[in-house]
């Protein structure tokens, strides 16, 4: 494999993606991304804007309609990338009915890993002290760190997080930040969605995407130079905006 | 597939089933007080010895049916079965798992059910009761397996829940339980002929009149066929991307 492949976690060329089979919307009309390894990619957009569409795609459960999406050198949704890619969905996809250990023990089995990769998944996600908690007796925000433990258990390459921080307190958030921070600097790649625009600050690279179109990928400080805007917020509203103006300009 | 991650799906489920008591004690008692209601409607007659054989094959068989449908939806809705289906666990060993785990209950759930029907409510049969309970314990594993296939076909929730009345209800009508099959419209006992119930009845109505093991082998053999094409059919429709 060449340098240039390894350096590059997720390439997309030309993605097309119509929800909902024959008759659905077209969430994703035609989308180019490259997204580096080893970094924390901050996957930054509205409600409705595509983000759980574009990372469905990239874990390779979405049924795509066209185009290319190669995840670790890999077409998505190829087997191998099952063990190495470590997906959390928005809702906190997790058995309710069991225990916050019963649900790591069984995920733990399903991605060929041991007892300690439980412990340890545990602690990255601060809830050893409650392991023994059925999980529908859990705050939404501590299941949703049950959901976010059971993608750390095998240790992927790449996770994909699906808005990870939603109503969580602003300790925990920060926590889960820094988590993600030292995750990348073993050498893990992630994006991690979010609309809350201020998490920005935490990631490495920030995609901006609304509507389906990726509107900027650079870096928060790149960001912020080319747009003049004070935060990212801003950012986001003068790109629509300049956006907006320029077919009137090429008339 | 690998028996490892079968088994461990078996025991997850399991232990789901373990955190819930009342859906136990519904799975036992349902078809143990369907039977017992029957048994006291029809008080001095034969009504029990003569169906009481066939509805130890049929309750179960539903029950078994609709709570493994409903267990797969809601693996459907919490998003896990999307988890699963992204993660190194093979389809066969999702479906297989819930067939052993519900297969295990549908053996305690026939073997209740029949001590029950023959020891407490006294039914009589002329054929050997080892027999019929295990025509009455695979009829429960058809039903579960016919769930999960049913399931697996369906594409959204609602469907998942319509192929109760899909599956079950023409297998109902012309298994043999309302009239005689030779008596049926050609065309109708013909497709008799590919329906599964229908050998879990025949079974049953040959053993109620004394038939042997032997006389009946064909018909188990038919059903743990179906059994096994069911599981086979739920592992290969379920999909690992959605649109």
């Amino acid at each position: 494999m060449g340098h240039h492949a390894a350096d590059v976690a997720i390439r997309i060329e030309g993605l097309r993606v119509v929800r909902g089979g024959r008759r659905g919307v077209v969430v994703l009309p035609n989308l180019d991304l490259l997204v580096p390894a080893g970094q924390v990619v901050g996957l930054l957009g509205p409600s409705g804007s595509g983000k759980t569409t574009l990372m469905r795609a990239i874990v390779g459960v979405q049924t795509v309609a066209s185009g290319t999406v190669e995840v670790l050198g890999m077409p998505a949704g190829h087997p191998e990338l099952r063990r190495r890619v470590g997906y959390v969905t928005q809702a906190p996809s997790v058995y309710g009915d069991l225990t916050i250990t019963e649900n790591l023990r069984y995920f733990a089995a399903v991605a060929h890993a041991g007892p300690r990769d439980v412990d340890r998944a545990l602690a990255d996600v601060d809830l050893a002290r409650i392991a023994g908690r059925r999980v529908d007796r859990l705050s939404g925000g501590e299941r949703s760190r049950v959901s976010l433990a059971v993608a750390l258990l095998a240790s992927p390459d790449l996770l994909v997080l699906d808005e990870p921080t939603v109503g969580l307190d602003p300790v925990l958030r920060r926590d889960l930040w820094d988590l993600f921070g030292r995750l990348a600097a073993r050498g893990t790649s992630l994006l991690v969605s979010s609309h809350v625009m201020d998490e920005a600050t935490r990631c490495d690279r920030l995609v901006l995407l609304r509507d389906g179109e990726v509107i900027a990928d650079a870096t928060l400080a790149d960001l912020l130079e080319e747009t003049g805007a004070p935060d990212v917020e801003h950012a986001f509203l003068e790109l629509v905006d300049h956006r907006a103006r320029r077919p009137e300009e090429d008339r | 597939m690998s028996a490892r991650l079968t088994w461990a799906t078996a025991g997850r489920v399991l232990s789901q089933v373990r955190h819930d008591p009342r859906t136990i004690a519904i799975l036992i008692l349902l078809p143990c007080l369907l039977l017992w209601l029957i048994s006291w409607m029809f008080e001095g007659t034969p009504v029990l010895d003569q169906f009481g054989p066939l509805l130890l094959g049929l309750f179960p068989l539903v029950v078994m049916f609709i709570v493994t449908s409903v267990a797969t939806l809601r693996e459907r809705t919490s998003g896990t079965l999307e988890r699963l289906m992204a993660s190194p666990i093979g389809k066969g060993d999702v479906i297989a798992g819930y067939a052993v785990a519900f297969g295990l209950l549908a053996v305690v759930q026939a073997v209740v059910l029949t001590s029950f029907t023959v020891g407490v409510l006294g039914m009589n049969t002329r054929g050997s009761l080892g027999v019929i309970m295990l025509v009455a314990v695979l009829d429960a594993i058809l039903g579960s397996t016919l769930g999960l296939a049913a399931s697996a076909l369906a594409r959204t929730e609602f469907q998942a829940v319509q192929m109760m009345p899909v599956v079950l209800f023409p297998q109902l009508i012309t298994c043999g339980l309302l009239i005689p099959r030779a008596a049926m419209p050609t065309v109708l006992e013909a497709i008799s002929r590919v329906l599964p119930l229908t050998y879990g009845i025949d079974a049953l109505q040959r053993l109620e009149v004394g038939a042997t093991f032997t006389d009946v082998r064909d018909d188990v053999l038919v059903i743990v066929g179906f059994i096994a094409l069911a599981v086979v059919v739920g592992a290969t429709t379920l999909r690992r991307r959605t649109p």
